[in-house]
């Protein structure tokens, strides 16, 4: 898309707007705050046109052929010649003057016999169906079919649960054949592996023979499936969605930093899903990033604040890693996973009392689309809260190395497993850990002190993807067994290092702090930071070659985000 | 402002008190011949009138089958959150109902807290909860009154049905299609 869009007139029921030129009537609408009612039609993936549900009236303004002037009627207004039959608006494109009649009775009739038609052989399962209470096509019954059924004949019969993979469940008697699911296999992940069998009311959706929808984004087509067909075998019948509370979050997954919507019920998490952003993820999310609300109610979680094995309280432990970490020579290993405030907390305490920062740089296999090569969330923001000024090794030699010659013998430790980045079980032996993260690991049991951390689900604060884009993430759950949130330990401990009176850390005072520290952040509030995101000045770092290669929404070469429209 | 009510001056037959008396007693004497109006509760029981809502209980189908599937609609609408569902899924290796796919594995009714309102009963889509004649209810301890499933379905038992959908989804997919 070229950077200036050129802005034309359409006329949708009456009521004049602006849309960039080419934009497709159904967003059109959306952007006047009207609705298309659409089943097929879905803003990322490619049009089809076969559900019928978009019918609209179209015209445009007449042109007078002799003089290739518009006819003008008696007001001096342009003549509208409206097309004598209903068109779809999912494959029109807005063009100047176009006008677009939603309301009319003709187009209520379209409606509502397009609704019939797709309800006659629909279930009513809408009991026992996971969809309900997110249905289109339960929304649409209501607001466009007749509310009764003229069809007296036996329904279709159709298989209830086939299992087309390992996370989805297809009842096929749902199905209404939009093809949307097919067009994400196809379009989005290149794994073609969905299509109809069979003909006319007997049509299926299957799997080509040999294959199985069993790719890392399988479960967006759960998401895009406007109605219960495709179910999610691990929320399947767990809980009905009108229960769940979505809460806006970021994907922990890797540095893509997905847009996501954690959906809980007191206090437990049922569901994640993506959350749109044009700039990062689409609509799409990874099935892996799905599952990592288990870790959660994992039975590994820390669940009690320890010195030297005793519970302990709070007060008395981040005490006792204050004490350690005053009395010794010191190092820490700070984490690509904590959050942006943290990270400035953690800088803070190292500012004051010396010692080394190591990070680990965790890399992993990554793909095109939403896995990149980063396995942690926020490298980008240690950089930018200035945690660490160069780029982090992918294991903890040079730690190491000064554990060995004796320069290191307290070492504060976020969330790393010590054993599995580098460090030999004897190096470890010689320091005392204040260990700070989530779940048990060899490292959190030799710890002197053990502070349990929260998860990305039980705390609040920011991160900043690959693009320097920085992203918000919410309290979805509270924290289980008292556990304080990440920056009531880390400022805890500051005041304790320092000497000062604690207390009680609030969000907007640590960004008013790192505003006045952090160039990149001045003039930025936690508050002003949009759900979807603010991109941030990365070119300090222009120097720095990350790992990431590309993903939907960037591409090292260019070295910025991509919004191209293909 | 106090306002003086005159009081007349009592009779001779009044000072007796003897009419007043033999007014009583023939009052006292024609309720003590007249056909009882009270019952000897607990013993004797009311006659429960049709419509009547007493608590909530789950009832079966005439073949002795779980009507409910768990939809947890009355869950939703219950006022004082009475109810409490945990859905489960029936297994396919149950030929007899894998066709219903979906029933309660734990359904529980805080009987403290119902408030007999009657709307779980209107909710229901499956016709699989009334509300019952059974009225009085004591324990002694909370727990004992947050009923559980085998407890509804033991004081629902059987109600008729009409329509027996499953039965019929059943059939059909037996039948398979024309196809």
């Amino acid at each position: 898309m070229s950077q200036e869009t050129k802005l034309i007139t359409i006329n949708i029921d009456g009521q004049d707007i602006q849309v960039p030129a080419g934009t497709n009537v159904i967003d059109a609408a959306t952007s006047a705050g009207k609705e298309i009612p659409h089943f097929c039609y879905h803003p990322h993936l490619s049009v089809s046109g076969n559900c019928r549900m978009c019918l609209v009236e179209l015209g445009t303004p007449m042109i007078d052929r002799a003089t290739n002037q518009p006819v003008l009627d008696e007001n001096g207004k342009p003549k509208i010649s409206f097309m004598p039959k209903p068109a779809i608006a999912c494959s029109t494109k807005a063009t100047p003057g176009m006008h677009v009649k939603t309301q009319t009775p003709a187009i209520k009739d379209c409606q509502n016999g397009v609704m019939e038609f797709l309800l006659v052989n629909h279930p009513l399962d809408c009991p026992i169906c996971d969809q309900a209470g997110e249905c289109r096509l339960q929304e649409f019954a209501t607001d466009y079919g007749r509310g009764y059924s003229r069809y007296i004949e036996e329904k279709n019969v159709k298989p209830k649960r086939t299992q087309l993979g390992p996370r989805v469940t297809l009842d096929d008697e749902r199905c209404i054949l939009c093809s949307r699911c097919v067009r994400f296999s196809k379009e989005i992940v290149k794994d073609d592996v969905l299509g109809f069998i069979d003909r006319g009311s007997y049509s299926t959706l299957a799997c080509y023979p040999g294959k199985k929808l069993e790719n890392n984004y399988s479960l967006n087509t759960v998401d895009i499936c406007p109605v219960g067909a495709l179910t999610s075998t691990d929320f399947r019948f767990k809980m009905r969605v009108w229960f769940l509370k979505p809460v806006n979050s970021i994907c922990t997954e890797s540095s893509v930093g997905v847009n996501t919507q954690v959906w809980s019920r007191e206090g437990q998490i049922y569901r994640i899903t993506p959350r749109r952003n044009d700039a990062v993820n689409d609509s799409w999310m990874a099935d892996s990033g799905r599952m990592l609300y288990k870790q959660v109610e994992d039975e590994s979680r820390l669940k009690h604040y320890q010195i030297n094995g005793v519970e302990s309280t709070f007060e008395a432990a981040t005490k006792a890693a204050a004490d350690l970490i005053n009395s010794g020579k010191v190092a820490y290993v700070g984490s690509a996973r904590m959050s942006v405030e943290e990270q400035f907390l953690l800088r803070e305490i190292a500012e004051f009392k010396l010692g080394g920062m190591h990070l680990v740089y965790h890399q992993q296999q990554g793909d095109d689309l939403l896995i990149a090569k980063d396995a942690s969330p926020n490298l980008r923001g240690a950089l930018v809260s200035g945690l660490i000024k160069e780029l982090p090794k992918t294991d903890l030699a040079v730690l190491g190395t000064r554990i060995d010659s004796g320069n290191v013998d307290t070492l504060f430790v976020a969330g790393e497993d010590l054993t599995k980045v580098g460090l030999t079980p004897a190096q470890i032996a010689k320091v005392k850990i204040i260990y700070h993260g989530t779940h048990t690991n060899a490292t959190s049991e030799k710890s002197a002190v053990l502070l349990p951390a929260l998860t990305v689900f039980e705390r609040t604060g920011c991160f900043i993807n690959q693009q320097f884009r920085i992203q918000k993430f919410n309290t979805c759950v509270p924290p289980t067994n008292g556990i304080r949130a990440d920056i009531e330990v880390l400022s805890q401990i500051q005041s304790q290092v320092k000497g000062e009176h604690y207390k009680l850390p609030n969000i907007q005072a640590i960004w008013e702090q790192m505003g006045k520290r952090i160039n990149v952040l001045a003039g930025v509030t936690f508050n002003s930071i949009p759900d979807d995101g603010l991109l941030l000045d990365g070119s300090d770092f222009s120097a720095l070659t990350f790992c990431e290669v590309k993903s939907l929404h960037y591409n090292v070469r260019t070295s910025t985000s991509t919004f191209a429209n293909t | 402002m106090a306002k003086v009510v005159d009081r007349k001056p009592l009779t001779w037959a009044e000072h007796t008190y003897l009419p007043q008396i033999v007014g009583g007693l023939k009052i006292t004497l024609t309720n003590l011949f007249r056909k009882k109006v009270t019952l000897q509760y607990p013993e004797e029981r009311p006659v429960i009138p049709d419509g009547y809502r007493g608590i909530p209980t789950l009832v079966k189908d005439p073949n002795g089958r779980e009507k409910c599937v768990s939809c947890q609609l009355c869950e939703f609408v219950c006022p004082p959150k009475a109810i409490r569902i945990t859905p489960g899924a029936i297994p396919e290796e149950n030929t007899e109902r894998a066709h219903i796919e979906k029933a309660p594995q734990e359904f529980e009714i805080n009987m403290l807290r119902c408030i007999y309102c009657g709307f779980c009963q209107e909710v229901c889509p499956e016709e699989a909860i009334f509300l019952q004649d059974t009225f009085s209810l004591s324990g002694y301890s909370r727990e004992e009154l947050v009923f559980q499933k085998q407890k509804l379905y033991e004081i629902g038992g059987t109600l008729p049905d009409k329509h027996f959908k499953w039965d019929k989804k059943r059939s059909a997919a037996h039948a398979g299609n024309a196809h």
